[in-house]
């Protein structure tokens, strides 16, 4: 922060201060907030397509029955590590990067208010997933417990993959928590003068939440995993009924962590939603206080219904009717929420470029999401759903639908502001439609198939199944290669294209908007007045 | 348009030629044959047509929002921002929506919960990837094995009807009676399910659960295991056959006397000699049941994973050690004990064959009297 300074004629005579260095130095010593968020992008469209890749080939075993392609225990790997990539890899990657990119500009901040600590958090990064994904190579192969890892499957019958599974996780972990320290910090320092908090965009409120939530959750998954590793090796028995533990109590400890986790997965992407449709339909967001405080809500319900991802292992019945009570009482904030974007479109004047259709296709999936949602919270109808493709559908129009398509419209969205360059519009329209209906036709028909009884993660099934699976499988490989559309639409707009205004979107509002595109190596170097 | 048509045919042409190899999916859940579970899916469908309504109310509104207020139409956007009314009002109606579904909800809870007063208590137990059934009331216990044969799976015959979900040995219960389930599993935890009761109950290793149904329909319900319990997770499938309680009756007695001549024979057979051939066909059939699925029908194992048996120095010269472990299993890894799995013969059988098959040949015999020694400590 040194070199800021105040006289505007300073600046031109420290040029080597504000450039970027030249070649791979750059990316590897910045600590420049705009070059660490395009990384952190970078690596999770990367993890995109390496968990992707998983996911096709789960998805071509399943294809037909009978075991053709993989067998079971490679088939165990690939929903494992897909799953572990996607969550870790993909999505809070992707997250973190825009927060990186677009809190300093929303807050009219210079930079993260800790530059060197935010490269370290990234950097970290693809060390940790290196070692998950050459564990895949070792004899036995990688881990195979599901990205849930519920001992003592993990423990006692899981091969020596698991010490490096642990400790991958271990670095996911420190680089999260790095991360939302970084976001904490940057927000109750930096926002220029007049911001106050209530002032502050929904992205920024919602990511300063998630960066909590990360702080109170990662160091229970990081003891999850320990206490995983001296089972395993060190001869305690936390999850061993034989040695007066309780497999359970990981259940516990695992899903304590994990739903907060979720909502890791979904705050952000309610901000970015709340950013985009008043843009597009020209009209302020309704209700901005109320999705503040349920924004904070959903976030100390997350802390009351980890249970409910485990109904069926035994718990008391007053235990059941708790969480399931608090799990239907988070229905309650998110509804909120739905209703407030659909009342700022009510008369605006909307248009629908791409950010926005991803936006729309977000409001609408992500609610059918919501909805089974709150069906997997009815108790004694989860003893049905869960642990069937039912279950499967659900998280996934949460995650791909909610998570993925929040992250897409976002990159429409800021893409011209990042390259200075629009986007083709065209080429951004047929991406959305081919992956509108494609995930459909993934993910729907799960939905069937989970209520008719086909349990998840099973590499055959019964043949009454067949028909949907193959459906469901050319869905997955149409929404696979809809996505190569999306690489070549970003590898466009970043060699050129028609040049950006720095409004970009004629009813964006928000500093982001008030600096040039592309955004400037250094920008907010003197604070902007708020009014 | 004539292209998009084109193609959708085209996509329905395609689908329909796989329709034609399989069985019908229902397409929602089922309604199942206990009062529990029809009272369950009831819930299920209330929650499902409450969901239906809340969205074609909100989607309705943002579709007519999309249709007419939109820029092209020249219209001017509102700038209204917030309304306490509204926004109270979209909060407190939820809330009773929500309250009138937890009543119904809670009531089916605790009558699933109530396991008090069975008329029969059976002890589920799970293990790597098979299910053990034990009646608590009769001398009666066995495994139930998947039946599918191996070739169907590696889609060298065809598949059968009940394509993996046919066991050797299904579980029996009365019908019109309330049968209680204790859940629990030898080794990582399995889940007991079966759809046509809503009962799906974890098996976890040292804890027991309970569970209950009444059956009110004599039939065969089908059903899997649902938590994922490493390889062949997918291959441990549940089948009860639902009795009326007479032919129930004489079932459990046949069942008993039956277990109890075994027993019997097996004492006998301690004194007699089986002759290498006979031995080697019990060991492969054994093997195939309850070995296979780890070390691998070659004998190879998976590296890393199970440990191959051919060429192997237990199975090849340290014939107490091989005994050993079949027997009593290897603590801290998945070999379990086969010793209160098998019988003497079978356990003899299959050492047998370990050590002679697969060029292990090291023309070692074992006697169903050897293992009884080996028993004794």
């Amino acid at each position: 922060m040194s070199t800021v300074t105040t006289d505007p004629h300073a600046h031109a005579e420290h040029e080597h201060h504000h450039g970027p260095a030249k070649g791979l130095k750059r990316w590897l010593y910045t600590t420049n907030h705009k070059d660490i968020g395009t990384l952190y992008l970078l690596f999770a469209l990367t993890m995109f397509f390496i968990g992707g890749a998983m996911a096709m080939v789960i998805r071509a075993e399943l294809f037909q029955p009978g075991l053709q392609i993989v067998e079971p225990n490679f088939f165990n790997q690939m929903t494992t590590v897909h799953g572990l990539i996607m969550v870790f890899g993909a999505v809070m990657p992707a997250f973190t990067g825009l927060a990186n990119w677009l809190i300093p500009m929303m807050i009219g901040a210079p930079d993260m208010a800790l530059p060197r600590m935010n490269n370290w958090s990234f950097w970290i990064l693809p060390f940790a997933f290196s070692i998950l994904l050459l564990s895949l190579f070792m004899e036995g192969g990688g881990p195979s417990f599901g990205w849930t890892f519920y001992a003592p499957l993990s423990t006692t019958y899981s091969n020596d993959s698991t010490a490096l599974f642990v400790f991958s996780v271990h670095i996911m972990g420190i680089s999260s928590i790095m991360g939302a320290i970084n976001v904490i910090v940057t927000i109750m320092n930096l926002r220029a003068p007049g911001m106050t908090y209530m002032k502050m965009p929904l992205f920024v409120w919602t990511w300063f939440i998630t960066a909590y939530l990360l702080i109170a959750v990662m160091p229970v998954l990081a003891g999850a995993v320990t206490m995983v590793l001296t089972d395993k090796y060190f001869g305690t028995s936390f999850f061993d009924a034989a040695g007066g533990g309780d497999p359970v109590l990981f259940q516990h400890i695992f899903w304590f962590f994990g739903h907060p986790e979720v909502y890791i997965m979904i705050l952000p992407a309610f901000g970015i939603i709340s950013a985009i449709v008043p843009t597009f339909a020209r009209k302020p967001l309704f209700g901005y206080a109320s999705m503040v405080y349920a924004t904070a809500s959903i976030a100390l319900l997350s802390f009351l219904v980890w249970a409910h991802h485990m109904f069926t292992t035994g718990m008391p019945v007053f235990a059941e009717l708790f969480f399931m009570y608090c799990t239907m009482l988070i229905a309650v904030p998110t509804g909120v929420k739905v209703f407030n974007w659909v009342a700022t479109m009510w008369r605006g004047a909307m248009t629908f470029e791409v950010p926005m259709m991803f936006a729309l296709a977000f409001i609408v999936l992500f609610t059918i999401g919501g909805f089974s949602g709150l069906m997997l919270a009815i108790t004694p109808a989860d003893f049905q759903y869960h642990d069937t493709y039912f279950v499967v559908a659900h998280f996934h129009y949460v995650l791909v639908t909610g998570a993925i398509f929040s992250i897409m419209a976002a990159a429409y969205y800021w893409l011209p502001k990042w390259t200075g360059h629009m986007y083709d519009e065209t080429l951004g329209q047929w991406h959305f439609w081919c992956s509108l209906i494609s995930v459909n036709v993934l993910f729907f028909p799960m939905h069937f198939v989970g209520l008719a009884g086909m349990p998840r993660r099973i590499p055959d099934y019964a043949l009454q199944f067949a028909d949907f699976n193959a459906l469901i499988s050319i869905g997955g490989f149409a929404f696979g290669l809809s996505q190569l559309l999306f690489v070549a639409l970003v590898v466009k707009c970043i060699k050129g294209g028609k040049k950006a205004t720095a409004q970009v979107w004629e009813g964006a509002e928000g500093l982001e908007w008030t600096i040039a595109s592309p955004a400037p190596y250094h920008s907010f170097t003197t604070p902007p007045e708020i009014k | 348009m004539a292209k998009t048509s084109y193609l959708c045919w085209s996509l329905l042409t395609f689908l329909l030629a796989f329709s034609t190899q399989s069985a019908e999916m229902p397409l929602n859940m089922t309604q199942g044959v206990t009062e529990i579970s029809q009272q369950v899916y009831s819930l299920h469908m209330k929650i499902f047509y409450i969901c239906c309504a809340i969205g074609v109310a909100v989607f309705g509104v943002m579709f007519w929002s999309i249709i007419h207020h939109r820029k092209s139409k020249g219209v001017a956007p509102a700038q209204f921002h917030e309304s306490t009314k509204v926004e109270l009002l979209w909060t407190a109606l939820p809330v009773v929506i929500l309250i009138l579904m937890a009543i119904p909800a809670t009531q089916t809870l605790i009558a699933m919960e109530d396991t008090s007063e069975a008329d029969v208590t059976i002890l589920i137990t799970g293990s790597q990837w098979k299910w053990h059934y034990k009646y608590m009331d009769h001398k009666v216990e066995y495994y139930s094995l998947l039946a599918t044969p191996r070739k169907q799976i590696e889609n060298k015959l065809k598949k059968g009807e009940n394509y993996l979900l046919e066991v050797d040995r299904p579980l029996v219960i009365p019908t019109g009676k309330k049968v209680r389930f204790l859940v629990t599993s030898d080794d990582v935890i399995h889940s007991w399910w079966v759809p046509a009761f809503a009962v799906k109950k974890d098996a976890n290793p040292g804890f027991i659960n309970e569970a209950w149904t009444k059956v009110d329909y004599p039939g065969i319900y089908r059903g899997q295991c649902a938590e994922l319990c490493g390889k062949d997770h997918g291959f441990m499938p549940v089948v009860v056959i639902a009795k009326e309680q007479a032919d129930f009756d004489q079932w459990i007695a046949q069942e008993a006397a039956t277990q109890a001549a075994a027993k019997e024979e097996e004492q006998k057979l301690l004194s007699m000699n089986m002759s290498k051939e006979e031995l080697m066909a019990l060991g492969e059939k054994t093997y195939m049941g309850y070995c296979a699925a780890c070390h691998q029908p070659t004998g190879m194992g998976i590296p890393g994973v199970f440990p191959a048996l051919k060429g192997s120095k237990m199975a090849l010269e340290d014939l107490p050690a091989h005994i050993d472990i079949v027997l009593n299993g290897k603590t801290g890894t998945a070999m379990q004990a086969f010793g209160k799995q098998l019988s003497l013969s079978e356990i003899a059988a299959v050492v047998t064959y370990e050590r002679n098959a697969w060029d292990n040949n090291t023309g070692d015999l074992v006697q169903a009297a050897d293992i009884a020694k080996a028993q004794k400590p």
